[in-house]
């Protein structure tokens, strides 16, 4: 059983991991860090499972890295650091990943969220890369995936400056899709989530890596990519259900073939 | 805890924080602000807290900023005025805002500078009728500040919103009342009185509704037509789950008093 993690299942396909080390502010130790990739890694491995929420508490998604552990890594400990490969597992699943944020979303809590395919927030969140503050900088995607999301002026300026963004600027800068009520954060990431899970599992897959594949790559080679990807759909069982469904005008009873 | 500056006392539901320094009209030095802070987060904290009523003791309400706390000798480097307000007056006008639960202000007397702004940060302002209001910023150069530029021209309308804030005059509490600025006038002597029974109503009432209201209100200011109508959906949604909901419900059905827990 993971100790800083609360894993729920509430409804058909769909998974909630809760963050909880309510005493830091669910600081992403190297503990937690390495349950939560486990913990996907059973989640990708669960046919059953189609979509995955993630989220902290009402006061904090996640408040940034243990600075406890961190202060106790000397230049060999970092290039040894088992989290690493960690990161590297949370960034392999394949299955969409929802984060319903509230409170303090920062540093490598920000980076987490930003692993995320979909970002939900509340309206109280607060988004940011404070790690300049201590000298350090973000060492998990924070410099690469908020530059994707929000744009150069106010990736350097949440980097450089360390100061964080609320939710409305979230929304406004492209990092969040959603700001909800804070108490109707999880509520809607779910209602999203159960809508993902009962499209046809192959597509949903081959889209988000669609999808993901467009930020790291030229316009040429991504839009091959997609085709290659919608042309491997034409094989599957799924895409003659959708297809007659619609036409009888009937719901499509996907089944992942 | 005890405090220097305030008086400060939970009492069957009802908070009550009295501004306390009546020798300098309860004017904020660095200390009371540090109490008002203490107590407004007992009051956050304190499941048993249904309202919270503000007030002030002696002849004034509070005159705002101690000016003998802020040192601006001549040939001194000019104050960051800036950094006092991101430190002290909003994260206090904040907070009154956003407590959920309803908070009442009793204004006994003079209100002047962020003493005038912060009974209007609150949900239900009562004034004594000897009682004024005075955006005394402009005197010494400076802007109204603890919201008082936004909540001034959305309670009163730009025209006297601009009079109030550019010739500083002094406002009767009667006057006040007729403009909307504030809710209801009493007499010097019934205020406390008067406070406090519209705080233990309130305690009795279902709070977490009651924090709603207020939030979907103060949101209403902001919001566009379908997004405050989104918001009503939401907090309505919230609402409806509430043990308070339920029992007022079937108190009404069974033609009985409800027992409202504030949940």
């Amino acid at each position: 059983m993971p100790r800083t993690l609360a894993v729920l299942q509430p409804e058909q396909g769909v998974r909630l991991i809760t963050l909880q080390r309510p005493e830091a502010l669910n600081a992403l130790n190297t503990e937690l860090l390495a349950e939560l990739a486990s913990e996907l890694d059973l989640a990708e491995q669960d046919i059953n499972n189609r979509v995955v929420v993630i989220t902290g508490s009402r006061k904090a998604f996640a408040a940034g890295a243990d600075i406890k552990e961190m202060a106790e890594r000397d230049l060999v400990g970092i290039l040894n650091d088992p989290r690493l490969a960690h990161w590297q597992r949370i960034t392999r699943f394949s299955k969409p990943l929802i984060a319903a944020i509230n409170g303090f979303c920062l540093g490598g809590g920000c980076e987490l969220a930003m692993h995320a395919d979909i970002l939900i927030a509340g309206e109280d969140a607060r988004f940011g890369q404070p790690e300049i503050n201590l000298g350090i900088m973000p060492g998990a995607g924070g410099t690469q995936r908020l530059l994707r999301a929000v744009g150069k002026s106010l990736a350097m300026q949440m980097v450089l400056g360390g100061e964080p963004i609320d939710a409305r600027h979230a929304l406004r800068a492209g990092l969040v899709s959603e700001v909800t009520q804070p108490e109707l954060t999880v509520e809607r990431a779910m209602a999203i989530a159960r809508l993902i899970a009962q499209k046809a599992p192959l597509a949903v897959r081959l889209a988000k890596e669609a999808v993901l594949k467009a930020e790291d790559t030229d316009l040429a080679s991504g839009l091959r990519f997609e085709r290659h990807a919608f042309t491997l759909l034409a094989g599957t069982r799924d895409r003659d259900e959708g297809i007659r469904a619609f036409q009888e005008k009937r719901r499509p009873d996907f089944t992942g073939q | 805890m005890t405090f220097d500056h305030i008086l400060f006392a939970i009492e069957a539901g009802v908070a009550t924080l009295s501004l306390n320094r009546p020798e300098q009209l309860n004017s904020f030095n660095a200390k009371m602000h540090g109490e008002v802070r203490e107590a407004l987060k007992q009051v956050r904290q304190n499941p048993e807290v249904r309202v919270l009523l503000l007030t002030g003791e002696g002849r004034g309400f509070c005159a705002g900023q101690d000016l003998a706390d802020r040192n601006v000798a001549p040939g001194s480097a000019a104050p960051d005025l800036g950094a006092s307000i991101e430190q002290f007056y909003n994260p206090l006008i904040r907070t009154l805002r956003d407590l959920p639960m309803p908070v009442i202000c009793a204004v006994n007397g003079v209100a002047a500078g962020a003493g005038a702004n912060i009974p209007l940060a609150c949900d239900l302002v009562l004034a004594a009728r000897s009682a004024s209001f005075i955006q005394a910023f402009c005197k010494i150069g400076l802007i109204p500040d603890s919201g008082g530029t936004w909540t001034l021209p959305r309670l009163v309308g730009m025209a006297r919103a601009k009079a109030l804030a550019l010739l500083g005059e002094r406002l009767s509490a009667e006057q006040a009342e007729q403009w909307g600025l504030i809710y209801r006038v009493v007499d010097d002597a019934e205020l406390r009185d008067e406070a406090l029974k519209l705080a233990r109503h309130l305690a009795t009432q279902p709070t977490y509704g009651l924090a709603l209201i207020k939030r979907s209100l103060n949101a209403s200011l902001n919001n566009g037509f379908d997004e405050q109508l989104e918001l009503e959906r939401d907090l309505q949604r919230l609402a409806g789950r509430s043990e308070d909901y339920r029992e007022g419900v079937s108190a009404f059905m069974a033609k009985r008093t409800p027992a409202f827990k504030g949940r």
